[in-house]
């Protein structure tokens, strides 16, 4: 199939556009790709803004590492190794939920210890199943570092059904999350059931990043996950335009990043961490840029009153 | 003794809240403290505790409370660090269960009364990097509660969307803060964001308002300009405010009332009538001194934890 796929890809990146955006969809895997990234870029994006503002990234880093070690563990028992990385996660993220937060972090700190022990787990076990399993090493490279190629149609429905339960829990939940996102105290006197609610939402982060690293691979989840929403609230403090910016950001930063890992020889998580950083990188600049002349204004508007 | 009492009018507040001293200063009534006149028969309180108390654990916070808040009052809740005002705030809020007595916050149980409290936690700024307007956050004391997910241009065919925009504008109208509520909330000001706090407490047009610290880690100037909006907040909006202070100078013109917390109970009533030795002295069970500097201004001194600390510190202290 991956050599099939090899022969085909290798026409080359041509001058005209609409014949190379042709060659890009005329092929079934390649179809498949942009359907699967699409899906997981929406569901990365809209998840990635709630992860970014609850400063929960590096929960959702290790609980995509962990779905490593259950697509591992299940191609190792013969089972699917997307129903693996869903189940790993999202035991994950129970797991991390569930075990007490230490008093000083308050409602939505992060437990670093307890994290960063689950992700040391989760790689040393998945790169048992891996040795356990032998011979598996062409696909460890995917489920590590993502790819595009061989999505089959019933992991396209896999991510459709699961991503569609996500955002339609998301948006339940959507407003007295973002309150006890900003505010947990006030939230929690106002009746919004904040513990149970961050409970959820790392389930539904467990989900999404069990999702994610089908594209990404489970190292590179960070980068679809953090990146795009992370840019785009430095673009704009109102919560309803950074929310689709960033599903805008994520979505075309993952079609450049298939288009370009289609006409290239390298995998895809690099082009999808590289665009990613890029655009988080020129946004930054901007923006630090943007705040010297605003404060240069300031301080002359200031002398000016001081003088009058 | 008299170095101590000229160190203390120098006006450095925060060391002494830091040993834990209830410590007021105030240009005080000259006039003798007369009772207050008993509430008609009709108007309950807004909040009340009677026989209160709470545990943590083995240990008791504060017993044999009974302390009450009347429609329209501005109340100070003072005591030392660590008393149990906060804990006080939240057994109204319906966060802390009593362990003995009971609580009544308009006329329900706590935790009942939903949209008619409004609320102001303790020691809250926000972060730095949180990219978020000060309007969103006043608008969560709106609607934050509710489930499902703000629409967008709700406010071209929803009505309701529409009077809770213009409530919000009037809010942040009403403490001044239309200058920077459009601005990522951890750009502004301690000042500027307790000001925007106040807001989003007010937006439901609560009934009473429980502010926990408002004035904590603002400047000398920013806190007599909040503790005036507050006051004429109480004032314009008929809302009855319990404020928890560690010090009651900045607001000691505008109280109708405090509430002195102890471990073994409190004291309520006018300044005169509980900033004093005699009631001090017994509420705490150990002698602390109430003195009128030359120019009228009340100092407290004493430390109801460990008086004899107290004194040491302070007696070296050079004077300014
Ligand atoms: N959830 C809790 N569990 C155990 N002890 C608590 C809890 N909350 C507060 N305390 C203790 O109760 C006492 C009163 O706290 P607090 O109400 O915050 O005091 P204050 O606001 O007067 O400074 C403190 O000794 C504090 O350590
Ligand atoms: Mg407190």
């Amino acid at each position: 199939m991956i050599a099939v796929v090899a022969a085909t890809v290798r026409e080359g990146l041509g001058w005209n556009l609409v014949d190379d955006m042709r060659q890009l969809f005329e092929l079934h895997f390649m179809v498949n790709a942009f359907r699967a990234g699409t899906i997981v870029a929406v569901v990365a994006g809209a998840m990635g803004w709630f992860t970014v503002l609850r400063r929960q990234s590096f929960a959702g880093h290790a609980l995509a590492v962990v779905s490593f070690p259950g697509a591992a563990g299940a191609v190792w028992l013969g089972a699917s190794a997307t129903a693996g990385t869903f189940v790993a996660s999202v035991s994950a993220a129970l797991v991390i939920a569930l075990v007490p937060r230490s008093a000083s972090g308050g409602g939505d700190g992060e437990d670093s210890a307890v994290i960063g022990t689950v992700q040391a787990l989760a790689l040393a076990s998945g790169v048992l199943f891996v040795s356990l399993y032998g011979g598996f090493l062409n696909s460890l490279n995917g489920l590590l570092f993502g790819t595009f190629l061989g999505i089959t149609d019933d992991q396209v429905t896999t991510l459709i059904i699961v991503g569609a339960a996500v955002l339609a829990v998301l948006a339940g939940i959507g407003r007295p999350l973002f309150f006890a996102t900003i505010d947990a105290d006030v939230a929690q006197a106002s009746g919004v059931p904040v513990r149970m609610l961050s409970v959820v939402f790392l389930v539904l982060l467990g989900c999404a990043a069990a999702e994610v690293s089908q594209i990404t691979g489970s190292l590179l989840v960070f980068a679809l996950l953090v990146l795009p929403a992370a840019s785009a609230q430095r673009l704009t403090s109102r919560p309803g335009s950074s929310f689709v910016l960033t599903i805008v950001l994520a979505v075309a930063i993952t079609w450049v990043a298939l288009a370009a890992a289609y006409f290239s020889v390298h995998p895809i998580g690099f082009f999808v961490t590289t665009i990613g950083l890029g655009v988080f990188v020129v946004v930054t600049v901007a923006q630090s840029a943007k705040v010297r002349i605003q404060r240069r204004g300031r301080s002359g508007f200031t002398s000016q009153g001081l003088a009058a | 003794m008299r170095a101590r009492l000229l160190a203390m009018n120098a006006g450095d507040f925060e060391q002494q809240s830091v040993v834990g001293i209830p410590s007021t200063v105030s240009r005080q009534n000259p006039t003798p403290p007369s009772p207050p006149s008993p509430p008609p028969a009709d108007v309950r309180p807004m909040l009340e505790f009677s026989q209160a108390a709470v545990r943590f654990g083995y240990r008791t916070v504060w017993s044999d409370v009974n302390v009450s808040v009347m429609p329209g009052e501005f109340v100070a809740i003072l005591g030392p660090n660590g008393v149990g005002k906060s804990t006080l705030i939240k057994v109204a809020l319906g966060l802390v269960p009593l362990s003995a007595g009971t609580a009544t916050v308009l006329g329900a149980e706590p935790g009942q009364a939903g949209r008619d409290l409004g609320y102001l936690p303790q020691r809250r700024s926000f972060d730095q990097g949180l990219r978020v307007r000060g309007i969103d956050v006043v608008r969560l004391g709106a609607d934050g509660d509710r489930w499902g997910t703000p629409l967008p241009f709700a406010r071209r065919w929803s009505a309701q969307s529409r009077a809770q925009q213009e409530r919000i504008d009037e809010v942040i109208e009403m403490v001044g803060a239309g200058q920077y509520a459009e601005r990522p909330i951890g750009e502004v000001s301690g000042g500027e964001q307790q000001r925007l706090l106040i807001a989003q407490a007010l937006v439901r047009r609560p009934k009473l308002l429980l502010l926990d610290e408002p004035l904590d880690s603002l400047d000398l100037p920013n806190q007599a300009a909040v503790a005036a909006l507050i006051s004429r907040i109480s004032r314009d909006e008929g809302v009855a405010v319990a404020m928890v202070a560690h010090d009651v100078n900045p607001i000691m013109s505008y109280l109708d009332r405090v509430i002195y917390i102890g471990q073994g109970g409190a004291v309520s009533g006018t300044v005169e009538q509980v900033i004093n030795s005699e009631t001090l002295s017994r509420l705490y069970d150990t002698p602390i001194e109430v003195l009128r500097a030359s120019d009228g201004r009340l100092v407290v001194v004493g430390d109801p934890e460990a008086p004899s600390h107290h004194s040491d510190r302070h007696s070296g202290r050079p004077l300014p």
